[in-house]
């Protein structure tokens, strides 16, 4: 019984807490990235620095209020640094759709085109970033780092393996929460949303029931804004902000975008978290649980472990392209939000 | 004015180009230029790889990265001695690996064709293939990595190559890159048109990932040094009579006139095959089949309805374009010498490529090729620009001042935002490009 348990508790220390937190932040990701593709129907390869950019401001927020000395002990001052970082993320995108992506939507260019133009964007805020925050690692994190220490676990139970809850693990998934719920309250239940919504569904209807477009496409990168920089904030808690980082994380979004089925929220979210789950679950070494559950002269040799932690990157890409070769349209088949 | 710069705009291009090339020439020394144009005509190769899918096709390829470097693995593959003692104590297992990773390819195809009647049971039956020949492949395949990576890994640890002359390596890396292009277009091509995007995104990744990992194949991130020459060595030239009385001759140093003429010899061989693609895609775009592809382009719905085979065509328009982007990459590598996982980054080898292109002109051969050269001359001269140019900016400001010392760590990123900007300027004013592609009736 006990070797269950601690089985169980190793899976949930290695492979749920973490995979629940990474997919959260995923699903953020994604949801932004599924967002613009609705409204504006192209594909955003600037989502990860939009992240990292709102990631950014917040940390030096985040820096300055440290500095005065402003502690909301034991969560971590970013939170309240967040709202600010939103703002000038927003700032900053309507400044770009307004300059960049305007000009080519009124031309009603080729989804192509937008998708290139949105990776000029994207070395164009990368190298903002670099050139503010500079390349390398920072830290931010502060109030206290664990709610449950693996070694009280240890201590509370009596058994051998612990179980340990870190602060931004928790924080990550309690405002993934409450973002994804006021969200999906803003698009079901207001005005503007179901303006959206029906402007996504179908563009030429909803101009012809009145329905400003110019106002859609300005609260649809808001609302971008918003995503990107908690997730990006989040993510940067959770891990450590490299401005690198974040453009590799495209790739997983991108992913759990499509899995889910782009254009589709409730499939962007379901597909973060499939996508941070065969991630964890792939690279996982069994080793430890197989030698607790089974038979007590088992001997094992190698770790027990399908994929390098090298290779996450791939877990990604595989399994984007067995849903493109099974089901292109995704999990939740649907274009619009 | 205007006329004449429209009637003669080719020649004038090249010509202003040639004139910079001297320039360098004149100011920073003959080697310094002719490095450079090494350098263009290699990604003048690769605009003209992403302008067949590009241009032709209006394929967006982001994983021009990827299939270069699987290029340059050709040129150590080919090129490299083999490690007789590593082939010796894994490469039965590496082989053994092989046969099987083919086998379980084959079966799930095979599978895939034969099961139709259920679609559940075919993943199932596939799912199990694929898990099965997995593990078997682990068995034999992690021991005889072990084996070889221990090998004397200062120097050697990894299998080797086949010791054949460079040259092949050209070829061949076009084949591989066509290889895993082939694979990628049959999965993403036919669908939406940005899934292309994502999945070669995703696959030049993980190609880099790959060589960066798999050290008994690539020596990883400890990099393959000294990969033989198509041409003479210049110590090899230093002591050959008849160079030393060429050298006088000029009245140049034999150190530098040696390092001169090897990179004559390498711009010699690059010119050859620039000459040879453009003369082939120039060929290609005026035939029926290039009338076609603009067609499919321009109205993919009309071309289907006119019966052409659209998805099939992309395949292989996408599969050509990449194996033109798989030779470069092994010139690329012919011309370094050695093999650089690390070197691989997304803005050198696909973004750049891209503005290269767009800049150039899609859709016409030469613009591709004027890009390449314009950029790659860009991107060389742009770091003592950009330095230059903070520098003499922030010159009032305190020696001492942190924020000058911040501008000035900062240019480095400079290069990022320029690019960005190119391309969105270049994207929005001049979509058409240096040399905008003809119009044809």
């Amino acid at each position: 019984m006990t070797d269950i348990l601690n089985a169980l508790t190793l899976l949930a220390n290695f492979l749920i807490i973490p995979g629940l937190t990474y997919g959260s932040q995923l699903a953020l990701g994604a949801l932004g990235v599924t967002l613009v593709y609705g409204v504006l129907r192209f594909s955003n390869f600037a989502q990860g620095e939009t992240m990292a950019f709102g990631a950014m401001i917040t940390i030096l927020v985040t820096w300055g209020l440290q500095s005065i000395g402003v502690s909301i002990k034991p969560l971590p001052t970013a939170l309240i640094a967040i709202p600010i970082g939103i703002t000038v993320t927003a700032i900053l995108t309507l400044a770009i759709d307004k300059v960049v992506y305007r000009y080519h939507r009124e031309r009603r260019a080729n989804p192509v085109i937008f998708l290139i133009v949105s990776i000029g964007v994207m070395f164009f805020m990368g190298g903002l970033i670099r050139f503010i925050i500079g390349p390398g690692d920072q830290i931010f994190f502060d109030g206290t780092r664990f709610i449950l220490k693996a070694q009280e676990f240890k201590e509370m139970t009596g058994l051998n393996e612990g179980l340990s809850l870190k602060m931004t693990q928790a924080v990550t998934i309690a405002i993934a929460l409450i973002i994804v719920t006021a969200m999906f309250w803003f698009l079901n239940h207001t005005r503007t949303g179901k303006s959206m919504r029906a402007y996504s569904d179908n563009e030429d209807l909803a101009l012809l029931s009145g329905i400003d477009p110019d106002r859609v496409v300005m609260v649809t990168w808001i609302i971008v804004a918003a995503l990107a920089t908690v997730g990006g904030t989040l993510y940067g808690l959770d891990k450590s902000f490299k401005p690198f980082v974040y453009m590799q994380l495209l790739l997983p979004i991108f992913a759990s975008a499509i899995v889910g089925g782009v254009g589709n929220p409730v499939g962007a979210i379901a597909g973060g978290y499939v996508i941070a789950f065969s991630e964890l679950i792939l690279t996982f070494a069994y080793k430890k649980v197989l030698l607790y559950l089974g038979p007590d002269n088992l001997e094992l040799d190698s770790l027990i472990q399908f994929l390098g932690t090298d290779y996450k990157i791939a877990v990604s890409f595989i399994i984007l392209v067995i849903v493109l070769v099974i089901k292109p349209t995704g999990l939740f088949s649907g274009k619009t939000i | 004015m205007a006329a004449f710069y429209h009637q003669y705009r080719n020649q004038i291009l090249f010509s202003v180009m040639a004139g910079l090339l001297l320039a360098v020439a004149v100011i920073q020394g003959l080697s310094v230029s002719l490095t450079i144009l090494n350098l263009c005509l290699i990604s003048a190769i690769m605009s003209l790889g992403v302008n067949i899918q590009w241009g032709y096709a209006g394929l967006f390829n982001v994983g021009v990265m990827g299939f270069a470097a699987l290029g340059g693995l050709a040129g150590v593959l080919i090129s490299m001695p083999p490690v007789s003692e590593a082939w010796q104590a894994g490469g039965l297992g590496i082989v053994l690996g092989l046969i099987i990773t083919t086998g379980t390819i084959a079966a799930s195809l095979y599978t895939w064709s034969r099961v139709k009647y259920s679609k559940r049971q075919r993943y199932w039956a596939i799912a199990g293939i694929v898990i099965l020949g997995y593990a078997l492949l682990r068995v034999f395949f992690d021991p005889s990595v072990t084996a070889i990576e221990a090998i004397n890994p200062s120097v050697t640890g990894y299998l080797g190559g086949l010791g054949l002359p460079i040259l092949i390596a050209w070829p061949v890396g076009a084949l591989f890159a066509a290889g895993v292009a082939f694979v990628i277009g049959k999965i993403a091509l036919g669908l939406r048109s940005d899934y292309l995007a994502i999945a070669t995104l995703g696959i030049s990744e993980i190609i880099i990932f790959c060589i960066k990992n798999e050290e008994w194949l690539t020596r990883g991130v400890k990099n393959v040094n000294g990969l033989p020459r198509p041409v003479p060595y210049e110590i090899e030239l230093q002591q050959a009579q008849w160079f030393q009385e060429w050298a006088l001759d000029f009245g140049m140093p034999v150190d530098d006139a040696s390092a001169i003429f090897v990179k004559i010899c390498y711009a010699l061989l690059f010119i050859v095959v620039i000459a040879v693609l453009l003369w082939l895609s120039e060929t290609a775009l005026k035939s029926p089949w290039g009338r076609m592809m603009r067609a499919i382009r321009d109205n993919e719905t009309a071309a289907a309805a006119m019966g052409k085979d659209v998805t099939w065509q992309h395949l292989r328009v996408f599969t050509l374009g990449s194996a033109v982007i798989g030779l470069a990459g092994a010139m690329l590598t012919t011309l370094d010498g050695q093999f650089t996982p690390v070197g691989y980054n997304p803005l050198r080898f696909t973004f750049l490529i891209w503005v290269m292109v767009i800049i150039g002109g899609s859709g016409n051969n030469w613009g591709a090729v004027i890009g390449g050269f314009f950029i790659w001359f860009f991107w060389i001269e742009a770091e003592p620009i950009g330095l230059w140019l903070i520098e003499t900016l922030t010159s009032g400001m305190a020696r001492e001042s942190a924020v000058r010392a911040h501008l000035l760590e900062g240019a480095a990123h400079m290069r990022l935002m320029t690019v960005g900007i190119i391309l969105l300027v270049a994207l929005r004013y001049a979509p058409e490009g240096l040399i905008p592609e003809k119009k044809r009736q």
